[in-house]
């Protein structure tokens, strides 16, 4: 039951990836982004990952594309009548393909190494998933917590720069 | 439970697409929605080794890599207006002024 409904889902996050690549509007691959990115909150939720899916779904679908639809209708761009490829779209074609076959070579090939913690299911479900990322992130990963509110400083102050002065 | 594999394979062709979509589409905007889900399709596998080798430091990878793709959307658009408002267009073949 749960391999038939990950099916659906993956079938559903493929199609979707493609009509981003394939539409023509740039709205309607927008809006089939949003789904491959519910498709991936799905995913979360079976892994266990309850709190990743709802970031997934508020920072991603939410605010995210919401940036990228804002901007779509900023630019008044219309759907594309001319060609919608560049010259290079075998080249692309093969070396996404390519890129595929190594990653599955790769993936297949080797065996699952690492180290392994202490997060299991039992552990989740007695402390709960926010808690444990909360725990790791403010004790573990600080400085990169830290580092991280200097980047957005950065993105914020040229975003308005690029964005308010003529160029 | 799912083999892990599954969700390996599901990113691989996500990540290809992405791949794909990033070098073939003309528009700018459509580019960066590519790029996007080619981080996403790497965020999967994050959150899947995490969850199979019951560790949970790759979750928290997944956060900083939404907050780069956060300030990756908030430069990058700002820089396609910018282009926008020179040019009248987002089209990246008439981004040529640097090219030989």
């Amino acid at each position: 039951m749960e391999t038939f409904f990950f099916a659906i889902v993956a079938l559903v996050a493929i199609v979707s990836g493609m009509l981003v690549v394939k539409c023509r509007n740039p709205i309607n691959s927008a809006l089939s982004l949003v789904l491959t990115f519910f498709c991936l909150a799905t995913f979360y939720v079976l892994l266990d990952a309850p709190f990743m899916a709802a970031i997934q779904v508020i920072v991603y679908a939410g605010a995210i594309m919401v940036l990228i639809v804002f901007v779509i209708m900023l630019l008044n761009i219309r759907t594309e009548t001319g060609r919608r490829y560049m010259h290079a779209l075998p080249v692309g074609l093969i070396i996404g393909l390519l890129t595929l076959v190594e990653i599955v070579y790769f993936f297949t090939r080797s065996g699952l190494t690492g180290a392994r913690g202490d997060f299991n299911k039992e552990l989740i479900e007695r402390v709960g998933h926010t808690e444990l990322i909360g725990r790791s992130m403010f004790t573990d990963f600080l400085l990169p917590f830290e580092i991280t509110s200097l980047l957005l400083l950065v993105a914020i102050i040229g975003a308005v720069v690029l964005a308010k002065r003529k160029i | 439970m799912i083999p892990l594999y599954y969700y390996l394979l599901v990113s691989a062709i996500l990540f290809a697409i992405g791949t794909i979509g990033v070098l073939t589409r003309r528009n700018a905007i459509v580019i960066f929605m590519c790029v996007e889900l080619m981080l996403n399709a790497v965020n999967l596998t994050f959150v899947a080794f995490s969850r199979y080798l019951e560790n949970i430091d790759g979750q928290v990878f997944v956060f900083f890599i939404m907050t780069v793709a956060a300030a990756e959307a908030a430069v990058g658009l700002a820089l396609m207006i910018a282009f926008y408002k020179n040019r009248e267009s987002i089209d990246v073949e008439d981004i040529n002024l640097l090219k030989w």
